[in-house]
């Protein structure tokens, strides 16, 4: 089976966030894989193991990307590519990045693709069904369990707590949700093959795509820090005192009761 | 510029829900005074029709077929997309709902569109419309402008105030048929967990325990303290892997994201994923054993306690405030 992770770098999700020039402050912050994707390339690996066939996880974003890559290759993908936007795009939006993936994806043939059904940073949950769409393949979100014979597909889907049981066929996108399976951390013999193993870097050149093409639809005008909350009042005193304090408060004050 | 703005109503057994009629009033500000439709797709959507034009539509059109009767991204988009031929409109809104974050994209790529995901507000009006959204699991929000092509944005339920319903108000109510073909996925069962009664997304107060709840019976005292204040109960990731209440319950980035005027979290330590989901709430209320617990930091106000005391307690003097 050719199988396909769409894996995003993200900001470590411990981080702090610093803005500064009206922009998130890179330096210094750890990067992570996005802890969704993280579901999709052990359940992709769980497949391939299953099933047979080879996975590859695919990462648009700068050279800085590839350390996210070889940990996916080091819990056991066993290719990487890189589509290194960095010298050719300044801005982009989810739409970009669905047609830059969706472009390099179109004659790979891929029988499954597993995405994350939301990045922690931009968290728009658009990029997976966006790409299906654009290879005009199905595609399910937010799934928590992922069954294979032959070409048919059986498929548990979270949807607001509520399971959804629904069946289906390969070629397919699906995206992780929290609860599918639980990721292994690389091993280290797992660490050690993933540096021989093929990590590919392609840019847009190599691709059949015009910057003009995958403009952004959208532009970020200003990021911002929410206004910082006054410190919350602990109450003190005796517990009596503090809970008929506290409903008076919630009463008076905050005006919520 | 005016604009002409669709809406997607949502309703769920058999009654829209409330993030429909949020939906018509951020419409009425992205339209800078133009026409807000109502779309409703289902297998009989009809009598739902002129409760949009209550809450400020200016007119609705359902599209009825036996295979909308359960959501799909196929079925729903062929018919969103046959409104959307037809009416060739300016701007549309979803809910940042299950159903809308499955759709929105689909759409979105078949009108070759930007989509802004999850607006918590906007700011202008028509032509100057700015959506602002968190992000970064809530720990910056953005200000976005769609640059080219329609103006494409899901809201996050309960953020944005609905209009007023008016029963005076009329519209037109028109249908549309279509042809849906080609159906790729097959529901075979809706596994329903979600509690009865309100629904958590909508809830106005809602009592939310953690791992601190230590059982299920520990969620008792929690659900009477919600049952008085007319909220829901919520819970922590912690709380549903511990077996203690049912995933449906649970708040966060993986959960439900809610935005209640009130939110009492009891026994959650206020990891950043749980944070994400309810860190918008107005006022926020920490009940926790440990004073250096996360939580205290996002709380307006805090409790250092025992929740299996505070909580009681907390019941028994909004009792005698109800009683008054
Ligand atoms: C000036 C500017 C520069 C930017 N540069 C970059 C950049 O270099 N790299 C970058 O990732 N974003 C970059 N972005 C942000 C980018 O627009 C969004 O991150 C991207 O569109 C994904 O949207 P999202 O975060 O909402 O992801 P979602 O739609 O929430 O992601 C869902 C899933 O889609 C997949 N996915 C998302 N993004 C990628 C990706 N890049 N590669 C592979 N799979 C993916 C993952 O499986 C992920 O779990 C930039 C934005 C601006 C404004
Ligand atoms: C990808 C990913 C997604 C996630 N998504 C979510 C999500 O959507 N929602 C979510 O909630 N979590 C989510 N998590 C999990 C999250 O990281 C935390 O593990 C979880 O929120 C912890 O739950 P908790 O606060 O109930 O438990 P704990 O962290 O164990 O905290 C329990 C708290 O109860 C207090 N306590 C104990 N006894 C009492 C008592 N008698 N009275 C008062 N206080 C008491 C303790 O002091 C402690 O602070 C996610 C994690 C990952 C990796």
């Amino acid at each position: 089976m050719n199988i396909y992770v769409l894996v995003k770098r993200t900001f470590d999700t411990e981080e702090k966030i610093v803005v500064s020039g009206g922009k998130i402050q890179e330096d210094g912050a750890e990067f992570i894989i996005n802890p969704y994707d993280e579901y999709a390339i052990e359940e992709a690996i769980q497949v391939r193991d299953a099933h047979g066939g080879e996975v590859t996880v695919l990462t648009m974003g700068g050279e800085d990307a590839e350390k996210q890559l070889r940990t996916a290759l080091a819990m056991g993908a066993d290719k990487a590519v890189l589509i290194n936007t960095e010298d050719d795009l300044d801005e982009m939006d989810q739409f970009t990045a669905a047609q830059i993936l969706a472009d390099y994806l179109k004659d790979k043939n891929p029988d499954l693709i597993l995405a994350g059904n939301v990045a922690i940073d931009g968290g728009s949950g658009q990029v997976g069904p966006r790409v299906a769409d654009l290879l005009d393949i199905n595609y399910v979100t937010t799934i928590t369990k992922l069954e294979i014979n032959g070409t048919q597909v059986n498929i548990v889907r979270d949807v607001e707590g509520d399971s959804e049981v629904l069946e289906t066929s390969l070629p397919l996108l699906v995206t992780a949700q929290q609860g599918l399976n639980e990721p292994r951390y690389p091993s280290l013999p797992g660490i050690m093959k993933a540096k021989k193993k093929p990590l590919d870097e392609v840019e847009l050149d190599d691709l059949d795509i015009d910057e003009d093409d995958v403009e952004a639809k959208t532009e970020t005008i200003e990021i911002y820090l929410p206004p910082k909350k006054e410190a919350g009042r602990v109450l003190q005193g005796d517990l009596s005192n503090q809970v008929q304090e506290l409903v008076q408060l919630l009463r008076t004050e905050a005006k919520v009761v | 510029m005016t604009k002409k703005v669709i809406v997607l109503g949502e309703a769920r057994e058999g009654a829209l829900r409330n993030v429909s009629f949020e939906t018509i009033a951020a419409a009425k500000k992205i339209s800078g005074g133009g026409e807000v439709v109502a779309v409703l797709l289902g297998d009989s959507v009809q009598s739902l029709a002129t409760e949009m034009i209550h809450y400020g539509a200016d007119r609705a059109i359902t599209v009825e077929h036996p295979h909308l009767k359960t959501y799909t991204s196929d079925g729903f988009s062929q018919a969103f997309m046959a409104v959307v031929e037809s009416e060739s409109p300016d701007a549309v809104v979803f809910g940042h709902t299950a159903l809308g974050k499955d759709l929105s994209p689909k759409v979105a790529s078949k009108l070759k569109s930007g989509l802004v995901s999850d607006v918590t507000d906007i700011e202008g009006e028509g032509a100057d419309v700015v959506f602002i959204r968190p992000i970064f699991s809530g720990k910056a929000f953005e200000k976005v402008k769609i640059k080219d092509g329609i103006d494409f944005i899901t809201i996050r339920p309960n953020n944005i105030e609905p209009l007023a319903h008016d029963a005076s108000r009329t519209g037109d109510v028109s249908s549309l048929s279509v042809d849906i073909t080609n159906l790729r996925t097959v529901i075979k069962e809706v596994v329903r967990k979600s509690t009865e009664g309100v629904d958590l997304s909508e809830a106005k107060v809602i009592v939310a325990g953690g791992r601190g709840v230590k059982s299920e019976d520990g969620f008792e005292p929690l659900k009477e303290l919600a049952n008085l204040l007319g909220g829901a109960v919520g819970a922590s990731r912690g709380a549903c892997d511990a077996d203690y209440c049912d995933y449906s319950l649970q708040i966060g980035q993986t959960g439900k994201v809610v935005t209640p005027d009130l939110y009492i979290a009891a026994g959650i330590s206020g990891a950043i994923q749980h944070l994400a989901g309810m860190s918008n709430s107005k006022i926020i209320v920490a009940i926790n054993k440990d004073p250096e617990a996360n939580i205290f930091k996002v709380a307006d106000y805090g409790i250092v306690g025992d929740l299996f005391e505070v909580i009681p307690m907390l019941t028994e003097e909004f009792k005698k405030l109800k009683a008054n």
